[in-house]
């Protein structure tokens, strides 16, 4: 066996590193979906009336809809009534400070690393953890609320914004938008809401970790950023989740809204279990995440790392409806053993002198399938739309696959759209190279690795770049010769 | 029965296949018929494409042809004169000829050809004469289960050509089909179905030409063949420059052994609507297929390519470059695949494909895709879309060049890498002529 083979089994036998469990009391709905357990979840929650009826619309337009079949992914069909939809960990009052916050789960957060306490004290960040769909403790509540800026969980903000949710809600990804769109927006359990007013700099990066945690649990995750005229808001959303056998289903909705003038940057890392090397367990990853620009000038952002999940099927989207708008999309997708990811994002020019700018970097190892799925379009009105899209695809093992369909659909004769895609390995070359200057093969890997995905990384804020990059490095160091 | 797309269509052809079946004779047994059979099964349960199938996503030819062609009615009289046949075809060509007019084999206005090693048949002639050939090879390539269009295609497999080339027999001429339909009276559909064989170390240069004369809707779905041995060296053209209400398929695959070299040509520059596929499928190693395209559209034309290309055994080379101009209503479809299987080491594919919009009405929807299962490969595809470079448009005028005449300079240039491509200097001049005068009307 060479040496490369050597490490390419040392790197795949390796075990989930941030496998185990945490025995939180939970409060669960039984399994199963109908009509009762939407009003349980709407009932547990303190729902008003008219998002009970919102939720009740959208589960029977689910019960409507064909499950997709179209991502080039393959997984065991998902019995919807064998899932829970509703599980909170147990809480008395909600917590005013980090004391009343239940012991076992900040032992949670400190073996990821993110300690509460921590994470105030040094990083500046304001963390709204959300432990098994019920946010459970927010910090810097204070300081944000002073320059107006709402930053809390979903149920907070039903009850203390109701006007602000009623209006925003469902209007970039409507209820009926896709299956597992309308499934999340039946049964979603929390999420995040932020609203920067206008004219205000957030002056802080807003942080929402999530963690899986009571078994067979699906997640379904709501997430609201409104940004005002002239506002701007950088938000970080990181995953990590506990080793586990069954597949369990995580359906999010992520809404950004951003006015004339704002600006949004969304950035994730995603590490939830991809399963073991057999291609057992892991999490489904249906994602439905859309961003409009609606204002003059505004700007939206998505930089993700995507470095879990045993199935991801995930497209952060930008309409571009105001005139002079950007989107831009920067994205890693690693999948190893049995991974299989289909992402990409769409970008929508409607406004006139719209740019879009999408940077795709896929890394395939083990017998895993990663697709880049992808879609720019410009319409009749479009006046010198401009886009740029680049997606790249690196193979290590002659196991994996590496896909691309982009769409380009182009109305108008003044947009400028390029697209390029390559695919290739590491050279042996490239490897020798930094052999030769003394650099180990293993070092080398990494090194070339974080070379090639460097554009994205960089978009990072720097809170999350140090993350990403071990992550990045622990998924791939020594995978290939 | 379960709701298929094209219902009406599809209830017309069965009742004329009854009728192909009962005049076949004694033919209805042979191994062909069978595979006709099995098409016409396929194409009554899977139906033609749905509005929503993938494939056919920006191009609904189930809904054109429902609206447009009469499947009902047999094929109308031939009335051209000779004059009105002579002028579709390319001037100053050295070639063989083959004419088929409203799909019928023309023995009249065809050549004779007599070159050792070199069999030319009609395809009806093929299956009593190399019956044996057409068995190992017919319906072998072109999967029924990949495309409606085949199965209908197949399904009635008569009219077309049989070229076998033997062994290391070099065609020192090109073999050039005319297919020339008349719809001055009603509206005509017809199929073709080619077959083309090249032994090892053989070479040969495949030419098909579409017209259609008339006013009346016409359909026209063609299937294509090629089997291309080791070493063997095959060049196949298509031209397109049908009439406004022309709406034509045609589903081209090869198929190539070892160390074969395959190129295909496809210019497509009017019709109402066009679809062709091109599967190449690179089955041995070091294989070379070149594919370049053209698309210069006008008017309401919708041109829609897809090409696969199959990459099966290691170190074979693919290059792919196709361009369009669109202006008025015109549609660009483009979607080209290119596979790399998993024992495909040190393939090398690249894919191009560059389209202008000169119109607000114009649209292009293009879908370059790469597939890949094998690491040590070296694929790239780029695909951009845009309008003329207005500093270069400026440079020109500034030398005294009208607006309009500089404008056609520079798509000319653009579509030149293309025409490049082409060996043939005959069929080069003739395209250069159409889309000069295109451009600079």
């Amino acid at each position: 066996m060479s040496n490369d083979d050597q490490i390419l089994e040392e790197f795949t036998s390796k075990e989930y590193e941030f496998g185990w469990t945490v025995d939180l009391e939970a409060d669960e709905a039984p399994k199963g979906l109908n009509e009762d357990i939407v009003r349980f979840i709407s009932a547990k929650k303190d729902e008003p009336e008219w998002l009970l009826e919102w939720r009740l619309d959208a589960f029977r337009k689910w019960k409507e809809m064909k499950e997709p079949t179209w991502p080039n992914v393959h997984y065991p069909k998902i019995d919807y009534q064998d899932i829970k939809y509703y599980s909170a960990p147990k809480k008395g009052a909600a917590p005013k400070s980090l004391d009343e916050v239940d012991p076992e789960l900040i032992a949670t957060f400190e073996k990821l690393g993110i300690s509460l306490t921590e994470q105030k004290r040094l990083t500046g960040v304001a963390v709204d953890a959300v432990i098994d769909s019920v946010s459970v403790a927010t910090t810097f509540k204070d300081t944000l609320a002073e320059l107006g800026i709402i930053f809390c969980s979903f149920s907070e903000a039903v009850k203390d914004h109701p006007e602000l949710i009623r209006k925003h809600m469902g209007s970039v990804v409507p209820i009926s938008d896709n299956y597992f769109a309308a499934l999340n927006s039946a049964v979603f359990s929390d999420g995040s809401f932020a609203y920067i007013p206008k004219g205000v700099r957030c002056p802080m990066e807003l942080s929402t970790y999530f963690r899986i945690n009571a078994a067979n649990t699906g997640q379904f995750e709501r997430t609201l950023i409104v940004a005002e005229e002239g506002s701007y808001v950088s938000y970080l959303e990181g995953c990590t989740a506990p080793q586990r056998d069954e597949n369990q289903l995580h359906a999010a909705v992520v809404e950004i809204k951003a006015a004339a003038n704002a600006e949004v940057k969304y950035s994730t890392v995603q590490n939830w279990f991809p399963g073991d090397k057999d291609g057992k367990g892991g999490i489904y990853n249906f994602v439905t995440k859309r961003g409009i620009c609606e204002g003059d000038h505004s700007k939206i952002s998505w930089t993700q790392v995507e470095t879990g999940s045993a199935v991801t099927w995930k497209y952060p989207s930008c309409i571009l409806k105001g005139d002079y708008s950007v989107g831009e999309f920067y994205s890693v997708a690693v999948t190893n053993n049995y991974q299989q990811a289909d992402t990409g994002t769409k970008m929508i020019h409607i406004g006139k002198n719209t740019k879009s700018r999408i940077v795709s970097k896929g890394i395939s190892a083990g017998k895993s399938q990663n697709s880049y799925r992808g879609q720019v379009q410009v319409m009749k009105r479009a006046e010198n739309a401009r886009n740029h899209s680049q997606c790249d695809s690196l193979l290590m093992g002659d196991q994996c696959g590496a896909h691309t369909f982009p769409y380009i659909d182009i109305e108008n004769k003044s947009a400028q759209v390029e697209h390029e895609a390559t695919t290739s390995k590491i050279g042996e070359d490239q490897i020798f190279y930094c052999q030769q200057r003394g650099i180990d093969e293993e070092s080398a890997v990494a090194l070339i690795v974080n070379g090639y995905a460097k554009e994205v990384l960089k978009q990072l804020p720097m809170e999350f770049a140090v993350e990403a990059q071990k992550l990045l490095a622990l998924t791939l160091e020594g995978s290939v010769g | 029965m379960k709701e298929i797309a094209g219902n009406t269509i599809i209830s017309s052809l069965s009742a004329q296949f009854e009728a192909f079946e009962k005049q076949l004779n004694g033919q209805s047994k042979s191994a062909v018929h069978q595979v006709r059979k099995a098409a016409m099964a396929q194409l009554q349960t899977a139906g033609l494409p749905a509005a929503r199938d993938e494939e056919y996503k920006f191009t609904n030819l189930t809904k054109a042809l429902a609206k447009n062609i009469d499947f009902d009615q047999a094929t109308p009289a031939f009335n051209l004169t000779p004059e009105a046949i002579k002028e579709v075809q390319v001037t100053g060509l050295d070639a063989y000829k083959l004419v088929f007019l409203n799909g019928k084999y023309s023995e009249e206005l065809s050549d004779t050809i007599s070159v050792e090693g070199l069999t030319v048949l009609p395809f009806q002639a093929a299956l009593k004469d190399k019956q044996d050939v057409v068995e190992q090879y017919f319906g072998k390539k072109a999967d029924l289960e990949s495309d409606p269009f085949i199965a209908m295609n197949t399904a009635f497999s008569m009219n077309g050509v049989f070229i076998e080339v033997a062994d290391k027999v070099v065609v020192d001429k090109p073999i050039v089909l005319y297919f020339v339909g008349d719809s001055s009276a009603a509206k005509l559909s017809y199929q073709i179905r080619n077959l083309v064989v090249a032994g090892k170390f053989a070479e040969a240069t495949v030419i098909e030409k579409f017209d259609t004369i008339g006013d009346n809707e016409s359909f026209t779905n063609v299937v294509n063949e090629f089997s291309v041995d080791h070493n063997a060296n095959v060049r196949y053209f298509k031209i397109e420059n049908d009439s406004d209400q022309a709406y034509h398929v045609s589903n081209t695959h090869a198929s190539q052994e070892g160390s074969s070299t395959f190129t295909a040509n496809t210019i497509a520059l009017n019709g109402a609507m066009v679809r062709n596929n091109l599967n190449i499928r690179l089955d041995g190693e070091g294989c070379e297929s070149h594919m370049n395209g053209l698309y210069v559209l006008k008017g309401k034309t919708h041109v829609d390519n897809h090409t696969v290309v199959d990459h099966v055994k290691p170190n074979s080379y693919s290059n792919e470059l196709y361009k369009g101009i669109m202006d008025d209503k015109s549609r660009g479809v483009f979607n080209g695949k290119i596979f790399v299987r998993q024992d495909a080491q040190k393939t090398n594919a690249f894919q191009s494909n560059k389209n202008v919009l000169l119109s607000d009405n114009a649209t292009i929807n293009t879908k370059p895709q790469l597939e890949i299962w094998a690491d040590d490969v070296k694929c790239s595809h780029g695909c951009t879309t845009g309008q003329l470079d207005q500093d270069a448009l400026f440079y020109l005028q500034a030398r005294g060049i009208l607006k309009d005449k500089a404008r056609a300079i520079l798509l000319k240039a653009f579509a030149s890498d293309v025409l490049e491509n082409i060996d043939n200097k005959a069929i080069k001049d003739y395209l250069e002529a159409i889309i000069t005068e295109r451009l600079e009307a």
